[in-house]
């Protein structure tokens, strides 16, 4: 038999082994201070991934103490497996966001398909049934071999995982910026629903009380997942393969379906998943949040392989594992409960009163230390923060009108830039109609999930327009949050919270480190503003590669209640006869807009101004006036400004067209990305009803042309077919998938 | 009527099938776990869709050992209506009450989306409620609807009018364009698209809800005295 | 005890999806000389030494699970292997 021999505390500290495994001199002699000794090869592991960015959020804290946290319906803020918020009737809705972007750059369909497996399991450990799943992805440009081969794996992972253990991918959102060429952004969300009574919290309570280990075995995979998230990706990083797990979405939906009975017993104290430095993770937070300590005999713990060390056992990231804290006694049941599903819940340890965090192997004590010096020590750091050169300049810049001469061919580029086209090709491998609750499929402003046995229903979206993030962090944050509501808004529901995922490069960059607190401080505001708290979120930092760092990416993860069905809105026309009316004015904005990046091929100059005061205000009217039943459709808009959004309301009606008229200069009207701007469209007989609810110009009328025909004065500047448009649109992304293949 | 929705460990669509039937319908419904040793007190039995067993060597391979198959063959020979749909399709096929065999999609991908189908005959006690030869739209979402079987195979089901349903456009490659095929009998029906996703306008249509109408019709018909 | 290798493949008769992608992927990186690609399961089957005939044993797990008749063809491999 091979023996393996680990380092011995000399060793890890004068060879300075703990810093392969991210600690710094600093960190090392702190813990060195706090156990009043030097750690051994398994406890220097197990503070190395506590104390990682991803587990402790060392860099981060700072900044996401900036976020508004509470609100009259928030039952769960940040520092649980998700947050809760309330939704009347004793239900409540549970999201969280989280990303998996290293593994996915190194392993696209296993790392993006364990995102999805884990940001469900942090769901479903707060005693919530997950009922939808979106996302956020972000690529490099598709003309690039690796490109298209990561976003097709990643899409087939993510279908992958949702599709089996049958939850619908309802939504999501995806850009393409040669930002993200080697480091590409998967963001998992997960929403799910609760009676309040069923909450369940990841705590180690009561002296004595038994640990159970239930789901799949523990193997060698992943080992060090927590750190390796938290390092910038090198040519070497292919080298680190193992930390990609592979999942498997057939033990999760056993697993999900038992626990989702287990909560109903009285026998359970708490649970929480072994997501990112599994065991080491979960035990210990959920003895330091209890208070409490925890010992745990590591022979006891099912393995998948054979000759695993205390480090490897605590450090492993395999995946669809659960903790569970039971009551004295009552392991039985337990055991009896998991055995309905084959799984298997073993006793692997307690809770204790000493609050220390003890583990045993093979007779041994292998580890023994304070339990909150692992889950709350961790140390803080405030970054240095440099506003980057590159800004004054921008907000130097005066707004500009870029030059075209062909507007209809102009709308026909926009339409196929796949930051703007047709995502059919990616939620076609999505089953997003699975517990069939789905009411607007994907393609929307924003999904639309009923709640079965009641009136409501939930409406949700990611969003966030990294390219304004870069040339203003602060604006971008904003817009990102107030983007994000306008979507829930159009769908005809009241934003209730945010969760949030800060995708930055390498904080040790004082101009990154800027980056992330300008981005914070525009969130903050916003959702101050609008009332939508965060409850929670994920930090991913060190998206770099070869020392670029991506566009700053704040993901917004917004869930909106829809009080009656009848409030549901979509974005298409319905009837021809309907008015069409703008709301909010035009102003000439282009800085990173999608025709700035088509003209140019770089973005620059300022982001779009946000009022979010006046944002405030025209959602509420828009909300008040869809809640009065006087809405036929509502669109938000965005990418490409009011041409791509007239296409878009075009786009699902047989035969129906527009007239439009607009003012001022043409290519400002039709191709600004100003912000806070509604298109909507209205039955006549409500005109006047409309008018005096929404501050809103009446641009045209929606009829059976079966085109788009655009009027400046008396002008016709732009005139299309709806089925050449839609052409241009829908097959733009399968068209650039099969290129060069 | 009374309803099994047949639950193996990976079923996902049995929650919707549940639904269909109870709130749609109206009719009695119970979840059956897949260890149960008797189907005796239910008048029709479900297959759902999903991924039993993970799909992991084959969809529909290891489920079809479950004890209730056993059942469900039983239920077949005694002539009660079994619907198969999607993986349930894919149990039926593996489990050799239905010929043929599934192979992954042509485009190797997962699709989701709502497809135009033929009701090639409504001599069945699954399509009665349907016009011959009506459009129906019902949603499919699978990864391997691919459906194949020999020629002989083929020139049977055609020539006993077995083909219930196919596509009108082919979303996955299958043979013939088939979409639903009924074994001999008569009371065995498997299909790929999803009718239990097609009974609330709410979400998008409700062209599946005579399927299960005409079961209850048929069933009521043969035994319900003066019904 | 007997290590058997079974591989699964779909029949001749029968379209491969998968393999057909692969050989067109292979194709435009211009192999051309490759001109079928046929993919399949590989399994590896730990067997202790019974009563029963190993190659009957073997065929009717094959026949019964591994492999559906229908659209899969297999075939196996046997190594005996010595006790560490």
């Amino acid at each position: 038999m091979l023996l393996t021999l680990e380092p011995n505390p000399n060793q890890i500290k004068t060879e300075k082994l703990y810093q392969q495994m991210g600690l710094s001199d600093e960190e090392f002699a702190m813990i060195e201070d706090i156990i009043g000794r030097t750690p051994n090869y398994t406890e220097t592991g197990l503070f190395s991934v506590m104390w990682s960015e991803h587990c402790s959020y060392k860099n981060s804290k700072p900044v996401l103490k900036k976020f508004p946290v509470t609100g009259e319906r928030v039952l769960q803020g940040p520092g649980e497996g998700a947050g809760i918020v309330d939704i009347g009737d004793g239900q409540a809705v549970v999201f969280k966001i989280e990303s998996h972007n290293h593994p996915s750059a190194i392993e696209p369909y296993q790392g993006a398909a364990t995102g999805v497996g884990g940001i469900i399991r942090d769901v479903f450990s707060m005693g919530a049934r997950p009922i939808a799943m979106l996302n956020s992805l972000r690529f490099g440009e598709l003309d690039s071999a690796r490109v298209r081969y990561l976003f097709k794996e990643v899409v087939a992972g993510i279908a992958g995982y949702g599709n089996c253990i049958g939850i619908p991918t309802v939504g999501g959102e995806v850009q393409f910026d040669p930002s993200y060429d080697g480091n590409p952004l998967v963001n998992a969300m997960c929403v799910g629903l609760i009676n309040h009574e069923d909450i369940k919290k990841g705590q180690a309570h009561g002296l004595g009380n038994t640990v159970m280990y239930v789901g799949a075995k523990t193997g060698r995979d992943g080992i060090h997942g927590a750190t390796f998230a938290s390092e910038e990706l090198t040519e070497q990083s292919d080298e680190k393969r193992p930390a990609v797990q592979v999942g498997d979405p057939f033990m999760e939906k056993l697993l999900l379906e038992a626990c989702l009975e287990l909560i109903h017993s009285d026998a359970l104290v708490g649970i929480q998943d072994m997501g990112a430095a599994g065991l080491a993770s979960s035990s210990s937070e959920m003895a330091s949040k209890a208070g409490m300590g925890i010992e745990m005999n590591l022979d006891l713990v099912p393995q998948r392989e054979t000759g695993m060390t205390a480090y490897e056992m605590m450090l492993s990231e395999s995946q669809e594992r659960m903790l569970i804290v039971v009551k004295k006694g009552r392991e039985q049941e337990i055991n009896d409960l998991f055995s309905k599903y084959d799984l298997e819940a073993v006793a692997i340890g307690k809770v204790t009163d000493d609050k220390q965090f003890r583990l045993i192997h093979k007779g041994e004590v292998v580890a023994d230390l304070p339990v909150d010096a692992l889950a709350e020590d961790a140390p803080v750091y405030h970054k240095p923060s440099k506003e980057p050169a590159y800004f004054a300049e921008f907000q130097a810049t005066e707004n500009e009108v870029p030059q075209v001469d062909d507007l209809k061919d102009t709308l026909l580029k926009l339409l196929s830039q796949p930051t703007i086209a047709s995502k059919e090709w990616i939620y076609e491998q999505y089953d997003y109609m699975v517990r069939t609750n789905t009411v607007v499929s994907p393609g929307s402003d924003a999904a639309v999930t009923r709640i079965r046995g009641t009136r409501k229903a939930l409406a949700m979206t990611t969003d966030c327009n990294s390219r304004y993030v870069y040339l203003d962090p602060e604006t971008g944050g904003k817009i990102a949050v107030a983007e994000a509501a306008r979507n829930i808004v159009c769908s005809g529901a009241e934003p209730l919270a945010i969760t949030d995922n800060l995708n930055f490069g390498n904080p040790e960059k004082p101009e990154v480190f800027w980056q992330i607190e300008k981005a914070a401080d525009g969130i903050s505001e916003a959702c101050r503003v609008l009332e939508t708290p965060v409850i929670g979120g994920n930090v991913s930092l060190y998206n770099e590669t070869s020392g670029t760092a991506i566009y700053p990416t704040p993901v917004i993860g917004m869930v909106g209640l829809v009080t009656d069905l009848d409030h549901i809105t979509t974005q298409h026309f319905k009837t021809s006869g309907d008015l069409i009316y703008l709301v909010g004015e035009t102003k000439p904005e282009f800085g990173g807009s999608e025709l700035q990046k088509l003209l140019y091929g770089k973005i620059f100059g300022k982001a779009p101004e946000l009022n979010i005061e006046m944002e405030k205000e025209r959602q509420g009217q828009v909300l008040a006036a869809i809640r009065a039943g006087l809405i036929q459709s509502a669109h938000d808009l965005s990418e490409g400004g009011l041409a791509v959004a007239l296409s878009e309301c075009l786009f699902a009606g047989e035969g129906l067209g527009a007239d439009v008229n607009i003012t001022g200069d043409s290519i400002s009207a039709l191709f600004s990305e100003t912000q806070s701007r509604f298109l909507l469209s209205v039955k006549k007989e409500h005109q006047a009803e409309f008018e005096s609810l929404v501050d809103a110009s009446l641009i045209g009328e929606v009829n059976e042309s079966a085109a788009l025909r655009v009027l400046n004065g008396t002008v016709p500047v732009l005139e299309s077919l709806v089925d050449e448009l839609k052409a241009a649109w829908k097959g733009a992304i399968p068209c650039l998938l099969k290129s060069r293949d | 009527m009374k309803f099994a929705v047949i639950v193996f460990p990976g079923s996902n669509c049995d929650v919707d099938m549940f639904h269909a039937i109870q709130d749609e319908l109206g009719e009695e419904v119970e979840y059956v776990w897949h260890d149960t040793e008797s189907l005796a007190e239910y008048d029709g039995i479900l297959l759902p869709g999903g991924f039993s067993y993970g799909d992991y060597l084959r969809s529909g391979a290891i489920a079809r050992f479950s004890n209730v198959m056993k059942e469900v063959v039983k239920a077949a020979e005694a002539g009660k209506p079994i619907l198969g749909v999607c993986n349930g399709f894919q149990i039926l096929l593996e489990a050799g009450l239905l010929p043929g065999a599934m192979r992954r999609n042509e485009s190797l991908s997962f699709i989701c989306k709502p497809v135009e189908l033929k009701v090639e005959t409504n001599r069945t006690i699954f399509t009665a409620e349907y016009e011959q030869g009506q459009t129906i739209t019902i949603p499919v979402a699978h990864g391997e609807g691919n459906y194949y079987c020999d020629e002989q195979t083929l020139a049977q089901l055609k020539e006993n009018n077995q083909i219930v349903f196919t596509y009108q456009q082919n979303p996955n490659g299958s043979l013939e364009d088939i979409a639903g095929i009924i074994n001999e009998k008569g009371n065995v029906l498997g299909m790929m698209p999803h009718p239990e996703r097609a009974v609330d306008e709410l979400l998008g249509g409700a062209d599946g809800l005579k399927l299960f109408q005409s079961i209850v019709k048929t069933w009521r018909e043969a035994n319900v005295v003066n019904a | 005890m007997f290590k058997v290798k079974v591989y699964v493949t779909l029949r001749e008769s029968v379209l491969d999806p998968q393999g057909k992608a692969v050989t067109q992927s292979l194709n435009s990186l211009n192999y051309q000389e490759v001109t079928d690609v046929r993919i399949g399961k590989y399994m590896e089957l730990m067997i202790e030494k019974s009563d029963r005939d190993l190659d009957e044993v073997v065929n009717e797990i094959c026949t019964k699970l591994l492999a559906n008749p229908v659209i899969e063809d297999y075939r196996y491999e046997v190594e005996e292997c010595v006790a560490q």
